[in-house]
């Protein structure tokens, strides 16, 4: 499958089961578009008038040559491989720990239910985390590297837990060949230097949300007592910027989601990396389409051209040394992830699980507190195998929609709480995701396109 | 080539052999949380670099 496409001036065309990745001139872009419909004296015909026949003659050759070495028009080599693909030992290698289902905000959008799950405020106890932790090792298999992300509602207003569990799996690590990464997003309200410091040392990654300009930020993410004056933006941000400074830049997010109220959320992006920030994610808001701020299908048209505005001023600035990371655009084409793992997605519901307060498994933090999607709990481990053989199998090529998509290697066939919120069915799709992960998938690639074509 | 730049050396089936040994990070723990986004993630087999 060869999918050629245009974006700010470049002419790329991406083989997409090898991977392989071409920036072309027109002529190339032209030819490709009908290589394999058309014969050499048929496209020498249909382009004479356009271009000079010695020109197609070379150009021809190139694409004839890249056929040859298995970088255009490859076939899918990966199919037969999913036999063993489906026998492969199930693991849990990463756990997303609720560590609070509380919360000092009330964001209009938290899937949450802001903070609650749409269950009782609780909070974990030291004693389920460390369970947690315990069933993480025993499920781990031969894998090294564990990570354990702390979430919520807002983890920080259990940080005692948190500090309790980081300093139970350090002692893990001692007694295990195993190595904890452990990640926290906050809302920054109660980050002082003291936590700043802690989570310096102990937080391989740290997630701090904020949705960009003021007035976008504190419409969706307000305090909980309305009635107070004060500004969420303007606590966090002094906040942020020390926390991405003692990082040395490096190792965070400032996250944000946009909504149908801030459809020009390129401006929130370019507004976060004014104030400094090198890694920004903002990404579409996951929400029933009966909200008013969720996302319709009538809004991608303005969101798709969002994206390609982003991705030609990200451009722009890296040309001046400017340059910052848009966490939707990166992309590794050296040393991103293997086809195996891109066959299998994000690993919900098998690799990755998620634990509520009271010890429960879910297959994501997106599932939690849907009951018939709990899988078990801490003591117990996983019991319900059936839920977990479904993920274990789900994988691109189960999922009918994505069979002709360009993007199946790089998204792995969507996020599967997305597809069953919107289909019941976690082999379905989210079209409107997928619309978006499409354009987003092309700026990243234009972006490298730009880097090396300068 | 004068009309084709290829811009990356390695491709998918290259990792193939070595591919699978799941070190590498889990999508949703690094910045996501709502959307699946694989092709981003590092590969920490250093047999398939």
């Amino acid at each position: 499958m060869v999918h050629a496409f245009k974006n700010n001036g470049y002419n790329i065309v991406m083989d997409v089961n090898s991977g392989a990745i071409h920036v072309v001139d027109e002529l190339v872009y032209d030819i490709v578009n009908v290589f394999k419909d058309l014969s050499e004296s048929e496209i020498r015909e249909k382009f004479k008038d356009a271009y000079q026949e010695e020109e197609i003659s070379e150009a021809y050759e190139e694409v004839c040559q890249l056929e040859k070495e298995g970088r255009l028009f490859t076939k899918d080599v990966y199919m037969p491989r999913l036999k063993s693909f489906d026998s492969r030992p199930i693991v849990v290698k990463a756990l997303c720990l609720h560590i609070a289902h509380d919360c000092n905000l009330a964001c209009e959008y938290c899937f949450a239910g802001k903070g609650e799950y749409h269950g009782d405020r609780e909070m974990m106890s030291a004693t389920t985390g460390k369970k947690a932790l315990d069933f993480l090792v025993k499920n781990s298999g031969t894998r090294k590297h564990l990570e354990v992300d702390f979430f919520g509602g807002e983890p920080t207003m259990n940080m005692g837990v948190v500090k309790e569990i980081v300093a139970y799996g350090r002692e893990l690590e001692k007694t295990t060949d195993k190595i904890f990464r452990f990640t926290l997003t906050t809302n920054g309200l109660l980050l002082d230097d003291e936590m700043l410091e802690y989570i310096n040392r102990e937080m391989s990654n740290v997630v701090l949300s904020i949705d960009g300009r003021k007035e976008v930020n504190d419409r969706m993410r307000p305090f909980r007592n309305k009635k107070t004056d004060a500004s969420v933006y303007d606590t966090i941000l002094p906040k942020y910027k020390k926390v991405a400074e003692s990082r040395g830049q490096e190792r965070y997010y400032v996250r944000g989601t946009f909504t149908r109220n801030n459809l020009d959320f390129a401006k929130d992006v370019l507004h976060l990396a004014d104030q400094g920030f090198k890694q920004v994610s903002v990404e579409p808001v996951v929400a029933p389409e009966s909200e008013d701020y969720a996302i319709r299908q009538e809004d991608l048209p303005r969101i798709l051209e969002q994206y390609d505005e982003l991705a030609k001023e990200m451009a722009d600035r890296s040309k001046r040394g400017e340059g910052f990371n848009f966490f939707h655009f990166m992309i590794d084409l050296e040393g991103g992830p293997c086809v195996i793992k891109r066959l299998q997605g994000c690993g919900s519901g098998c690799e990755y699980l998620s634990v509520v307060p009271n010890g429960d498994l879910y297959p994501c933090h997106q599932f939690a507190g849907n009951e018939d999607m709990k899988m078990g709990n801490v003591d117990e481990g996983v019991v319900n195998t059936s839920l977990r053989s479904e993920f274990h199998k789900s994988n691109v090529y189960t999922k009918p929609d994505c069979q002709d998509c360009f993007a199946k290697f790089y998204c792995s066939g969507g996020c599967a709480a997305n597809a069953y919120n919107f289909t019941g069915d976690i082999n379905g799709n989210y079209p409107i995701g997928c619309e978006m992960q499409k354009k987003r998938v092309e700026c990243a690639i234009m972006l490298k396109a730009a880097e090396v074509k300068g | 080539m004068k009309h084709i730049t290829t811009i990356n050396d390695r491709v998918l089936n290259d990792t193939l052999e070595h591919g699978g040994c799941g070190e590498c990070q889990t999508s949703c723990q690094s910045a996501c949380k709502t959307s699946c986004t694989v092709g981003n993630q590092n590969c920490e087999n250093e047999e398939n670099k």
